[in-house]
């Protein structure tokens, strides 16, 4: 894994990396959304609002899989001080709070014809409003340790901590409907289980895959740029000094 | 003085037992929360917590459980309803005058906000609940061996 700690062999591979992973991703997304909203026939009960499922789904799990990454990244970056880890925490930061932002959004529409409100304060909804709140303060807090950390010290660790910490709040989530009466549906998809008709899975989970490159793409990207603007600050703190 | 042989554990390892200790500690926390909060985080009260705790009249809560097939009543004034909410265990009337949502059908997850009143839950509002399942139309009456019928004849 230290391998990649070489920042130059890093943008190697992510140079084509990330093309490797956006194209497919953009073809997959946008045809399986294509195919859902064209081909999926009305659900017994929602009618066509159920084409909602093909971008909610995968909005919101990449919501939650983007908090994930930060957490998974937090750990690596407290434990073995891995150079890149902090850097891919906050490259996953922006893009997991605009999914966030997406499921609500696509969420709340479908609440409206189907359950008749667009927000309750159940506790799937609750939990997950607070992961966007999460992601407010993680990208806020990350941002100001960045700067602080230009002058040496381990002020990168700050936004760790606050990453693990705020990743209770995932299974929280998850278990949300399950723990406590909610006006959101039980989970349909389960380990190897799903109740959810093949004709809506298909789409939905090519669909959720082609979200996911992109996403990865996306968290690719991010991490150039922020290495590059290291790199620029680090170059103009020297001329400044020499 | 820091060699292996002096230090129980490199500092990495003894940073990644601290982190262990610090998730262990988390998700403690986070389900005692969680278990703490079972009753106070739950949306509404099914029919058997309403028979068990009868709120006092007057005070809003909600109630949520299955609209049982067959009670769904419409009043002579067209606008008020009547039908019974149960849990399979209890059964509670409801009462609600307006709009209905769509997917507010006999069978089928019901969420309602109001208040008990003489053994009656008026209702102010109606929220759908569905479950967890998507089907297209035309299986949802069909047995699994039907629509792998028409599934086979479709491709």
């Amino acid at each position: 894994m230290h391998g990649f700690a070489n920042p130059a062999r890093f943008l190697r591979i992510a140079r084509w990396l990330m093309p490797a992973l956006l194209v497919p991703g953009l073809v997959m997304a946008l045809g399986a959304l294509a195919w859902g909203v064209a081909y999926a026939p009305p659900d017994h009960l929602m009618g066509v609002t159920v084409k909602i499922l093909f971008i909610h789904v995968p909005c919101v799990w990449l919501g939650m899989a983007g908090w994930s990454t930060i957490a998974v990244s937090s750990v690596v970056e407290l434990v073995w001080r891995h150079p890149l880890a902090g850097i891919a925490a906050r490259a996953a930061a922006v893009p997991g709070a605009v999914f966030t932002a997406l499921g609500l959004i696509t969420g709340s529409i479908w609440g409206r014809p189907t359950w008749g409100t667009w927000w309750v304060w159940d506790g799937r909804l609750t939990s997950f409003l607070i992961l966007l709140f999460l992601y407010f303060g993680y990208i806020a807090l990350a941002d100001a340790a960045q700067r602080d950390a230009a002058g040496g010290g381990g002020a990168g660790r700050i936004p760790a901590i606050f990453g693990l910490v705020g990743a209770i709040n995932i299974p929280i989530i998850n278990r949300s409907v399950v723990w406590w009466n909610s006006l959101h549906q039980p989970p349909s998809i389960t380990m190897g289980r799903s109740s959810i008709d093949g004709t809506y899975l298909w789409p939905l989970l090519i669909g959720a895959l082609g979200f996911s490159l992109i996403f990865g793409g996306v968290v690719l990207a991010r991490m150039r740029m922020l290495l590059a603007q290291i790199q620029t600050e680090a170059r103009l703190r020297r001329k400044a000094l020499g | 003085m820091t060699t292996p042989s002096t230090t129980l554990l490199k500092p990495k390892h003894q940073r990644l037992v601290l982190v262990l200790f610090a998730l262990a500690a988390l998700i403690g926390a986070g389900l005692l929360a969680a278990f703490a909060l079972s009753r106070q985080a739950s949306y509404f009260y099914i029919p058997s917590d309403i028979a068990a705790h009868p709120p006092e009249p007057g005070r809003a809560v909600r109630l949520g459980g299955m609209v049982q097939k067959g009670t769904l009543k419409t009043m002579p004034d067209g606008v008020t309803i009547h039908f019974i909410v149960t849990d399979g265990k209890a059964r509670v009337p409801v009462r609600f005058s307006g709009i209905t949502p769509d997917l507010f059908v006999e069978g089928s997850g019901v969420v309602a906000e109001g208040r008990m009143e003489d053994g009656t839950f008026v209702a102010d509002n109606l929220l759908a609940k569905h479950d967890e399942k998507y089907v297209p139309r035309e299986m949802k009456n069909m047995t699994e061996s039907d629509a792998k019928q028409v599934v086979a004849q479709t491709q």
